[in-house]
């Protein structure tokens, strides 16, 4: 983006997206932002009234009311209740400084996200923060296996909250974190009892915006390659030039949601990238969850940034590449069963030859 | 569009815009009704701003929270609050609370009748007052968009997911669905009781005609439609969401169907707010740009009320002799125009 001295646009506000499965602690973790003393006022939107222990002049109860939008896409689906809310809290804008979203237990974040994606009014006032998802430490892995919801705001996640850790052994505790990162590799994760996390780990992270991505998650796009703080049965530093590498794609790996990294230090085509990105989420958008990206186009001194959730893709040029900074390109996708064959060659026929 | 009108601010359009009483009103201000000749501005929370005809506001306290849904007769205005309260706004300025929520539920709509009965939604439920009688309600499939009394008899029209639901509160049984897929939020019948359209959360407009419920899709906006008047005796219904206003005839019985919608007043700004006048056929339009314009349905023939480069307008309204018109931004710097 070039220097505009513009007027200031208003500073838009932030939304916090909490999740989790039944049970897992997202009333505890509500609970404990509100409480502390952090001199912010947040509006609250929650399913159930009466569940939070503390008073707040902010707390809307809302019905997930998710419906499809009339433009033919049957995975651009948003909430209608949050839709209408957001314009009733605007109302009362300065009178509050972020809105926490709580979904049920049930829910797939994706609705929220796309809410801010689609709604022109929603999007002149609000900003996704982040979708912050809380597990339980003992029961995930098999909910992982019964409840795709589980599944889904794993995947989802630009934090976990990995809670109720006391509950559990060391190796079992390896063993839920392996199989969380089978799925989602770059979220940032925090272990925690009754969900016990610093406050600035959770709110105000910045992952949804453009230029944040890279100085926020030093790990993004890198997971796989640097994830030298997990257990010791966890050797997975194979290479993601080579196609042919033996064993599985990760440790733990999950049969069904995975994440899909591509790199390349050739510049890519724009001509060829941008409409060959835009086919691959309209026709692979309802197993693609998530998906980033920092590109180096052919002849173009920017980077280029880029987000999506399912079939929605926003992205722009963040800034110029730095001296000596190597121009690379890199992607990530989280999704269901990627085709990943398919996204690799794809991907491999937009770098310019 | 076929040809461009000169922007608001060149000197060969017919401007009326040192005539205009400016009213400072001090808050965010998200719609304005006449009470009287007293112009009623509606704060985003809290306060209502009286302003009679010399310009001199007086603030009237309604609400002690945000102000969501506002409807008025010309005598009295009903607002609803995410306090959880109906209340009644008369001209004098005496406000009278007319219904709580018990569980402090938001107000997300409210509609007035011109016999005085009001109605009012929280939720999935809408509720009924006529005069001495026993509140109604009715709950609908999912949370109510938008409420509307038909012009006659006592029938309420609600909009909510996926259709919109006509309901006699005073008829037990006698609701009726009319489905049309996707959200449905403003509501609003035809003077003449034949047609229903409701503005959905895509940016389109959809009707029915009631004597056999056909569909009439009004499609084709860049932008949500947030406001819809009826000209006087509800030959079109004048629409914002567009950079021109968008105005879909009603005046044979197919209402607009396969019909095109005239386009008026382009300005390279989206329309914010319309309001017919209540007799000519004249309307004024607000623009996301501060403009306003008077404008003449029969040759878009403008003059320029206010001049552009401030904050979008949000309020507009004509008093209900059509003598006075008022309108304000959303930092609320607004005006009265006598005419």
């Amino acid at each position: 983006m070039s220097e505009v001295t513009s007027p200031k646009i208003p500073e838009k506000i932030p939304v916090t997206v909490l999740t989790g499965y039944l049970g897992a602690g997202k009333t505890t973790l509500l609970n404990r932002i509100l409480s502390e003393n952090h001199g912010k006022k947040y509006a609250v939107i929650v399913n159930e009234f009466g569940e939070i222990g503390i008073d707040n002049d902010l707390i809307i109860g809302a019905d997930e009311e998710v419906f499809e939008m009339n433009n033919g896409c049957i995975c651009c689906t948003v909430r209608g209740d949050l839709v209408r809310i957001m314009d009733g809290l605007m109302k009362r804008k300065g009178k509050f400084d972020a809105i926490i979203v709580e979904t049920t237990g049930l829910a797939d974040p994706a609705p929220v996200a796309q809410t801010f994606f689609v709604d022109e009014d929603v999007q002149k006032n609000a900003r996704l923060d982040a979708v912050v998802t809380v597990a339980d430490a003992k029961w995930l892995s098999d909910r992982l296996k019964d409840a795709p919801e589980a599944k889904n705001q794993i995947a989802f996640a630009d934090v976990i909250v990995l809670n109720k850790t006391d509950l559990v052994s060391k190796p079992e505790l390896a063993e839920v974190e392996a199989r969380i990162r089978g799925i989602n590799p770059y979220a940032k994760l925090h272990r925690t009892e009754r969900c016990s996390v610093a406050l600035a780990d959770v709110l105000d992270r910045g992952a949804f915006d453009l230029d944040r991505i890279l100085d926020i998650e030093p790990d993004f796009l890198e997971a796989d390659d640097h994830d030298h703080d997990h257990d010791h049965h966890h050797h997975h530093g194979h290479d993601h030039h080579h196609h042919d590498h033996g064993h599985g794609l990760k440790h733990y790996h999950d049969e069904e949601m995975q994440s899909l990294s591509l790199k390349t230090d050739k510049p890519l085509d724009p001509n060829v990238f941008m409409p060959w990105l835009q086919n691959l989420v309209q026709v692979e958008g309802q197993k693609i969850l998530r998906s980033k990206g920092i590109l180096a186009f052919h002849n173009d001194d920017d980077r280029y940034v880029f987000q999506g959730v399912h079939m929605m893709l926003e992205g722009n040029h963040q800034r110029k590449w730095k001296e000596g900074e190597p121009r690379e390109s890199r992607l990530v996708f989280i999704g269901r069963e990627l085709p990943e064959r398919a996204i690799r060659e794809g991907f491999e026929s937009c770098i310019v030859s | 569009m076929k040809e461009f009108t000169p922007a608001a601010d060149s000197p060969s359009i017919v401007s009326v815009t040192d005539r205009v009483k400016p009213v400072a009103l001090g808050m965010a201000v998200t719609s304005v009704h006449f009470l009287g000749s007293r112009a009623a501005f509606v704060g985003g929370e809290e306060n209502v701003g009286l302003v009679d005809a010399k310009g001199e506001v007086s603030t009237v306290a309604v609400h002690s929270g945000g102000i969501l849904s506002t409807a008025s007769d010309g005598k009295h205005l009903v607002l609803g609050g995410d306090d959880g309260k109906v209340v009644s706004l008369d001209a004098k300025g005496e406000v009278t609370l007319l219904a709580t929520d018990p569980k402090r539920r938001w107000i997300d709509a409210v509609a007035l009748h011109p016999d005085g009965a009001f109605a009012w939604s929280a939720g999935k439920f809408a509720f009924v007052k006529s005069g001495k009688n026993e509140e109604k309600s009715i709950e609908v499939p999912s949370t109510v968009g938008g409420l509307a009394f038909a012009p006659k008899g006592l029938r309420l029209a609600i909009a909510h997911y996926n259709g919109a639901t006509l309901w006699f509160p005073n008829m037990a049984g006698s609701a009726e669905f009319l489905p049309w897929a996707g959200s449905h939020l403003g509501v609003s019948f035809s003077p003449d009781n034949k047609f229903l359209v409701t503005a959905m959360h895509e940016p389109a407009l959809h009707g029915w005609r009631l004597a056999d419920n056909r569909h009439m899709r009004m499609t084709g906006y860049p932008g949500r439609v947030r406001s819809m008047s009826w000209s006087a005796g509800g030959k079109a219904l004048a629409t914002s969401g567009a950079d021109t206003v968008i105005l879909w005839p009603f005046a044979s019985k197919d209402g607009p169907m396969g019909k095109e919608p005239a386009m008026l007043a382009p300005l390279q700004a989206r329309v914010s707010v319309v309001a017919c006048h209540p007799k000519s056929d004249i309307f004024a339009a607000g623009y996301s740009d501060g403009t306003v314009l008077m404008v003449r349905l029969e040759d878009g023939a403008e003059i320029l009320v206010r001049r552009n480069g401030t904050a979008p307008v949000a309020a507009l309204a004509w008093n209900a002799k059509g003598t006075l018109l008022a309108f304000a931004d959303e930092n609320g710097d607004g005006g009265l125009l006598e005419l």
